[in-house]
């Protein structure tokens, strides 16, 4: 590196933390200029979240230095942190869900005295942070209405609601659609005008390499690189990341894909639930892949509950041949429909429990036998061929299943539908903060299902993941759906043109 | 291969050791003090009352692991061992046998705290103001038909569970290993018992994973109710009146000791041994106190701080093993 180190706002120089005998970071070292947006790129589990914690005052480092404007940094607390100027916006949200967005944002320094909370002055000044950041958000709004892609743009208001010499964005856009995206980006362009630094964490390659000025490479809690971004492309920076080429992310479609001769599996028509979606005629045959596209609002999500018995919905769905009709989950389930949400911590996992115990939490009744008594000893095989089959990285069968890195949680996720054999999966966002690696593995997944006659229909906000493993697409755009693509050669911007409803 | 081949471990730092250590080692301190301090503690027979005691509640408890296990709460255990003595009173005033009897008696329980469960899942009430209300007007419930008096029971039979002995064990205490083991084997090992852990260990993946959580809920409440009037009949046997002041305050024993067991007040974690051997802190608490005449009011202050000392040292010692 050429830099002077007189040039840096923040010098983070070989950092490391452990706790007791693990290692959570190595050897770390960083520097961050003013004004320019440095990335940091990292699997998980690469120690990147350790060094955001001790930045944010959380942690305290083991060994190493911290200089932030040339002065010694070593927080105590977040308020220290904040004090001095460093503003973090986390990836696990962090709001209160029961409180109004004003008085999350202004959470800690709301305006008023002598411990009384002027609210006229309050929704003032939050109304004003949300509006110079440019947010479509209502700030007397109770933040558990608001969607999860709304919520995080809070969380970033929040972030920045006291000035900051240097601002940590953790993933702020994986639950973001593109529009809000936009937002965040012109966001991250006034701060980098107003001189601020921006270190920012993301595994979305594309956004990666639009936004950033500098990116810094680790992996296993150690430094491994960094680089301006002229000087780079993505597969250079997977290459780093993973430190293996990985020259193709999508696995080759199935040859034997079905073709219209197969009689589809699911059939809806004129699928409707007022305020929600209306008239959404879709199908999806055995060993294909339909990748459901739509921004934020579109009523993609609502279409998956209704399929899933979540929602209650007029028109007709046929499985199989035959009409169902779906009042709960468990009918779903009964029918041979699998269903891997969205959050895996609020709606898949018991974090608490063992990876056995989540594995098999839907299809416990298959190793019941008399009197409801449940076989442990075809329970553990049955967990452990799955652990095997999924390749999911774990110490035992007995570790908490929130010890492990997101993309095992989401495998287990998975794992616990393959439990049941379903003839249909629907997938929520399946790689959803999950790491370059993972992701590849999911998708191997997924196709992999596929080539055994599963049915399966994805949604996802990425875009590239849907062109690259659907075999058709359909998009929805205002509640309706606007197109039934064949995904083979699909231009994005033909996906895009449709669910900005801009085409007919 | 990802599974990584199993550490051999001491046997200090087995999961039962870790897991039941403490409460353990709590219960044989609690013992020597006792036996230093009253001689007579360590007898035979003081073991047997100290059984005989703990039954009433442990029972009681058994039921409460379910709901606590759930997340939820049940305040109306006390209220409903005292509705259960007073429904078998009336029974055989009213000229049932013993059978019918206790059928009834217990289908009483099952009502009252099937009742707690609709009314909390259906009505989305939490359980614990469902439970104080039902507690006082299921209180009220069993003065109505005495006015407030308590009533005598005759039946040998009913008297018997709690005077007799079958192969020099009091009956009681069979009736409370019986049902430990019952309880145990449900919980750990059936469908049902796994769906409990999972709703209280996360509600939302629950409902995504197909499990009726209103029903499970109804038919736990139920259970509760069924094991309160259990102990409501052990109680009263073993005075052969039913009382309308029995089992007042048995809820909070009940609930110190599935808590004193290790079961999470937020759910999802828990087992019935831990629960058995709370009930029996509880109870080698109470018995010894009582055995040095320790005035009434130092019992409660004794006991609560005892309550707070063992669930503190749980927490402290499972949050570093994180």
């Amino acid at each position: 590196m050429s830099y002077s180190s007189g040039e840096f706002v923040l010098q983070i120089k070989d950092v490391a933390k452990s706790f007791g005998p693990v290692v959570a970071l190595k050897r770390m070292s960083l520097n961050v200029r003013p004004g320019r947006v440095h990335t940091l790129l990292g699997e998980n589990g690469a120690g990147k979240s350790t060094l955001m914690k001790i930045l944010a005052g959380l942690f305290s480092p083991t060994s190493g230095s911290i200089l932030l404007r040339g002065q010694p940094y070593a927080p105590r607390n977040p308020r220290e942190a904040k004090a001095r100027g460093l503003a973090i916006v986390f990836q696990e949200l962090s709001l209160c869900r029961n409180l109004s967005v004003a008085e999350n944002v202004l959470a800690t320094h709301e305006p008023g005295r002598f411990g009384f909370i002027d609210d006229r002055a309050l929704n003032a000044r939050a109304a004003e942070i949300v509006g110079e950041l440019g947010l479509p958000i209502y700030v007397r709004a109770q933040v558990g209405d608001l969607s999860i892609a709304q919520r995080q743009l809070v969380e970033i208001a929040k972030g920045l609601s006291h000035p900051a010499d240097v601002v940590i964005l953790d993933e702020p856009t994986s639950s973001l659609s593109d529009s809000e995206a936009e937002i965040l980006f012109g966001i991250v362009e006034r701060l980098k005008r107003r001189g601020t630094a921006v270190i920012y964490i993301s595994h979305r390659m594309e956004e990666i390499m639009r936004l950033s000025d500098d990116i810094t490479i680790m992996r296993d809690g150690e430094y491994v690189a960094t680089t301006r971004k002229e000087d780079t492309s993505i597969d250079k920076l997977i290459a780093l990341m993973v430190g293996r080429e990985m020259k193709d992310i999508y696995p080759p479609r199935e040859a034997a894909r079905p073709g219209p001769q197969v009689a589809p599996l699911l059939v809806t028509e004129k699928l409707s639930c007022p305020g929600k979606f209306h008239d959404v005629s879709i199908d999806v045959r055995p060993g294909e892949i339909v990748g459901l596209f739509g921004l934020v609002g579109s009523g993609r999500s609502d279409v998956m509950k209704a399929l899933f018995g979540l929602l209650p919905a007029e028109g007709s769905i046929r499985l199989g041949g035959e009409t169902i009709s779906l009042r709960g989950p468990s009918d779903a389930i009964r029918h041979g429909i699998g269903f891997v949400t969205e959050n895996r911590k609020e709606e898949g996992l018991v974090l608490a429990h063992s990876v056995e115990r989540n594995i098999n939490m839907v299809a416990l009744g298959q190793f019941a036998g008399g009197l409801g008594l449940v076989n442990s000893s075809r329970e553990r095989s049955a967990a452990k061929a799955e652990v095997l089959r999924l390749a999911i990285k774990t110490a035992n069968l007995d570790t908490a299943a929130g010890n492990l890195s997101g993309g095992n949680q989401q495998k287990i996720v998975i794992a616990k539908w393959l439990q049941t054999r379903p003839r249909l999966l629907i997938l929520d966002e399946p790689t959803r903060g999950v790491d370059v690696g993972a992701k590849f593995e999911i998708y191997r997944i997924v196709r992999q299902l596929a080539a055994e006659g599963t049915a399966i229909l994805m949604v996802s906000s990425e875009l590239p993941e849907v062109l690259g493993l659907s075999d058709r697409v359909v998009v929805m755009h205002e509640k309706r759906v606007t197109a039934n693509l064949e995904a083979e050669g699909l231009a994005p911007e033909t996906v895009m043109t449709h669910a900005a409803g801009m085409k007919q | 291969m990802t599974i990584s081949a199993e550490t051999r471990q001491g046997p200090l730092s087995s999961p039962l050791v870790r897991q039941y250590g403490g409460i353990v080692i709590s219960l044989v301190v609690l013992c020597v003090v006792f036996s230093v301090l009253s001689p007579r503690f360590m007898a035979f027979n003081n073991f047997m009352n100290i059984m005989q005691q703990v039954a009433v509640i442990a029972v009681a408890a058994f039921g409460m692991t379910y709901v606590i296990l759930l997340g939820e709460i049940d305040l109306s255990v006390g209220s409903i061992i005292a509705v259960a003595g007073m429904a078998g009173a009336q029974c055989f005033a009213m000229g049932f046998g013993f059978v019918p009897t206790i059928l009834l008696t217990l289908a009483a329980g099952g009502i009252l705290g099937a009742l707690n469960g609709v009314l909390s899942a259906k009505l989305l009430l939490p359980s614990f103001i469902v439970t104080v209300a039902t507690m006082g007007i299921y209180r009220g419930v069993v003065s109505l038909p005495t006015n407030g008096a308590p009533a005598m029971i005759e039946n040998e039979t009913w008297t018997a569970i709690g005077t007799e002995s079958w192969l020099g064990i009091p009956i009681i205490i069979w009736i409370v290993a019986v049902l430990f083991v019952v309880n145990q084997i449900v919980l750990s090992k059936t469908v049902f018992g796994r769906r409990a852990y999972l709703v209280g260990g996360n509600r939302e993946a629950a409902v995504y994973s197909g499990i009726r959580v209103d029903r499970l809920k109804i038919l736990i409440f139920s259970i509760s109710g069924v094991m309160a009037a259990v102990s409501g009949i052990l109680q009263s046997s073993r005075l052969s009146s039913a009382q309308t002041n029995a089992g007042m305050g048995y809820e909070l024993d009940a609930i110190a000791a599935v808590v004193l067991g290790g079961t999470s007040l937020a759910g999802g974690v828990g087992t019935m041994v831990g629960t058995l051997l709370g009930a029996l802190i509880i109870g080698v608490i109470n018995n010894g106190m009582n055995m040095l005449s320790v005035p009434y009011f130092y019992q409660l202050i004794v006991k609560g701080v005892v309550i707070l000392l063992a669930v503190w040292l749980d927490v402290r010692s499972k949050s570093s093993r994180i």
